[in-house]
């Protein structure tokens, strides 16, 4: 399983539980729980690509500035976004992130259009680490 | 699962619509916390609004009490309905999660004098005019073109820069809260990603819970007559227009950085706080400072994008019923904010302060003479617009100085959910709920069948009862309800 959405949690919100191997695909995996939840990804093509490259000095600021970067080029570029591809290097505890996104521009008669995430919130955010790798808990504004 | 929030063993009822959490509940309380809410909406009020008014109630400077208001549910922070005031003397913050990251999300309330009779029979072209219109939605385009420099003026001049190009009426102004401007709005404070990110949205709705709705008043639903009158609302059968929306992707991007940038401010103030979305700085600090004036710009771009908004729906009217706007009386009731933080006098232990006021989903409620309403509203106190779900009905009421000496001039601001989305789409489909709508009279238009799934009357509290509790408690009265007949959802 990539995700599950926490029914329990933030009633007006989406809190989204992904889980992943290894750090990048916990990214890839939290990312793609929003592009769900912005549309119907089936409808989607991948003429669009964009690049993301962060640095932080933790892994929950690195992933809360990935997935707001998300947000940011969603709204500036009309881009719904379906696959990300995530490569995560740790040197002396400052992560450094480079994302290749692919999605295409929105179209209200074509595409099947769900939530327009406002924001991620840092309430509750957490990166665990598992028996199996790592799991999260991103609550975002909707 | 993981663990809920616990409810309080100690939940006092103070009267028969305040409820208490003494300071004993909490390690870190410097003041207890305040619900509004009827026995009933105490009783179903989820968990999470317990655990997060009483964390506001732990924040540097805060005076008196930390409130919720009846329609009160968990959010991220502050629960939704919070209201807190701080004292900037006293060590007080400004938190952006005391805010939403949607800020001067609010209410926009527009008359006409058409009846229902002549509204009816053209209903649906005029909402499919406006669907096509006013853009909702995801990651939407609004439909008024500027330049960097104009937003910059836009968010610096907000609903002013609108009337002074064609966007709207003089008289608008005298009718949004502040005149539709906050003068500390200062753009070097805001990111150039937030000025990208927004500025080719004014004129847009959004999605989740906002909306344009066209509503009826029914006779039965007048309440104080007079005071209806003075807003413009003077007959039963009158159509009227509701419009729910805010800041869009600037406000988002402004929350969204500063909630980053507070982090190590906190640590520098050795502030701790019981929720990371609680980021917060001394308002005094150079750091407050430049929140507050970067959350006016965002607030400017709200008033503007509701004012553009309401620019397009008298445009609709006049190409569907051929008549000119000013012949329909298509006149602004009022414009507020339920999402924004500013500083107010109040009174503190009988001492006027100077207090940062938190209204996250709550409406300020000004009373009659409070100086700093326009003087059209001298005798009837502010007008407060609470937006229900889009199938049960929404509220027009007034300001009292019950507010002024309760909750910090602060009311409710819609009915609150009940339910999470997830559950909600699970219990009606958007489509099946749509044909059910328009049964009960209710033509909806939506960009998305689940986003209209989720926000089904189903999923929200009884938004009457909310009405009764902040009526009776005095801090806002009740002036007349308002029933939806077509609604467009982003």
């Amino acid at each position: 399983m990539k995700y599950k959405i926490l029914e329990d949690i933030a009633i007006a919100d989406i809190a989204i539980e992904a889980y992943g191997k290894n750090l990048n695909e916990l990214f890839e995996h939290t990312a793609f729980a929003i592009f769900e939840e912005t549309a119907n990804l089936k409808k989607i093509h991948d003429t669009e690509k964009k690049t993301i490259k962060l640095e932080a000095t933790n892994q929950e600021n690195l992933l809360f500035d990935f997935l707001s970067e998300i947000l940011f080029l969603k709204d500036t570029y009309s881009i719904i976004f379906k696959t990300s591809k995530v490569n995560i290097t740790e040197k002396n505890n400052n992560y450094s992130l480079t994302a290749e996104l692919t999605g295409e521009k929105i179209d209200r008669e074509k595409h099947e259009l769900r939530n327009d995430i406002k924001a991620i919130t840092l309430h509750m955010f957490q990166i665990e680490k598992t028996k199996h790798g790592y799991k999260d808990l991103v609550v975002v504004d909707v | 699962m993981r663990p809920q929030p616990e409810r309080p063993k100690e939940i006092n009822q103070i009267s028969e619509y305040i409820w208490e959490i003494p300071t004993s509940h909490k390690k870190g309380m410097l003041v207890p916390a305040r619900i509004y809410a009827s026995k009933n909406l105490i009783e179903q009020m989820d968990n999470g609004v317990f655990d997060q008014v009483t964390n506001v109630a732990c924040l540097p400077g805060i005076q008196n009490y930390a409130f919720c208001m009846p329609d009160g549910h968990w959010g991220y922070g502050f629960p939704i309905g919070g209201v807190a005031a701080f004292d900037p003397e006293d060590s007080g913050i400004i938190s952006p999660g005391g805010i939403g990251f949607d800020i001067n999300c609010g209410m926009r309330l527009v008359t006409t004098n058409l009846t229902h009779k002549e509204v009816q029979p053209k209903l649906k072209e005029l909402t499919d005019t406006l669907f096509k219109t006013v853009p909702a939605g995801v990651g939407c385009k609004g439909f008024v073109d500027v330049t960097k420099s104009q937003f910059i003026e836009i968010i610096e001049n907000g609903s002013k820069w609108c009337t002074e190009n064609n966007y709207g009426w003089k008289e608008d102004l005298e009718k949004t809260e502040g005149q539709g401007k906050i003068d500390w709005a200062d753009h070097t404070k805001v990111s150039d990603k937030a000025i990208k990110r927004g500025m080719n949205q004014l004129g847009t709705l959004g999605s989740g819970n906002h909306y344009l709705e066209t509503q009826l008043v029914k006779a039965e639903n007048i309440f104080d007559a007079d005071t209806a009158k003075a807003f413009g609302i003077h007959s039963k059968d009158q159509i009227v227009i509701m419009v729910h929306c805010g800041s869009r992707g600037f406000g988002h991007q402004i929350g969204t950085d500063y909630l980053r940038k507070f982090e190590p401010v906190m640590k520098e103030h050795n502030i701790e706080i019981r929720d990371r979305e609680l980021a917060c700085a001394p308002f005094n600090c150079k750091e407050g400072q430049d929140y507050y004036k970067a959350m006016a710009c965002a607030a400017n771009m709200a008033f503007s994008n509701r004012q553009v908004i309401l620019h397009r729906i008298r445009e609709g009217f006049q190409k569907i019923f051929n008549k000119d706007p000013e012949k329909m009386e298509m006149n602004l009731v009022y414009d507020v904010a339920h999402n924004i933080a500013k500083l107010e006098e109040h009174e503190v232990d009988g001492k006027k302060k100077n207090l940062i006021v938190h209204r996250k989903g709550s409406t300020r409620a000004f009373p009659p003479g409070h100086p700093e309403l326009n003087p059209v509203f001298k005798k009837t106190g502010q007008p407060v617009i609470i937006g229900g779900s889009m199938e049960t009905g929404s509220w027009l009421l007034a300001g009292t100085q019950g507010a002024m000496q309760q909750t910090w001039g602060s009311t409710a601001h819609g009915s609150g959910r009940t339910m999470s989305r997830a559950k909600a789409k699970r219990e009606v489909r958007g489509d099946e709920l749509q044909k059910s709508m328009e049964k009960k009279g209710i033509y909806v238009r939506s960009v998305s069948m689940s986003g209209l799934a989720e926000e089904a009357g189903l999923a929200y509290k009884d938004v009457d009862e909310v009405i009764e509790t902040v009526h009776q408690a005095g801090i806002s009265k009740k002036v007349v309800k308002l029933v939806p007949i077509a609604n467009i959802k982003g």
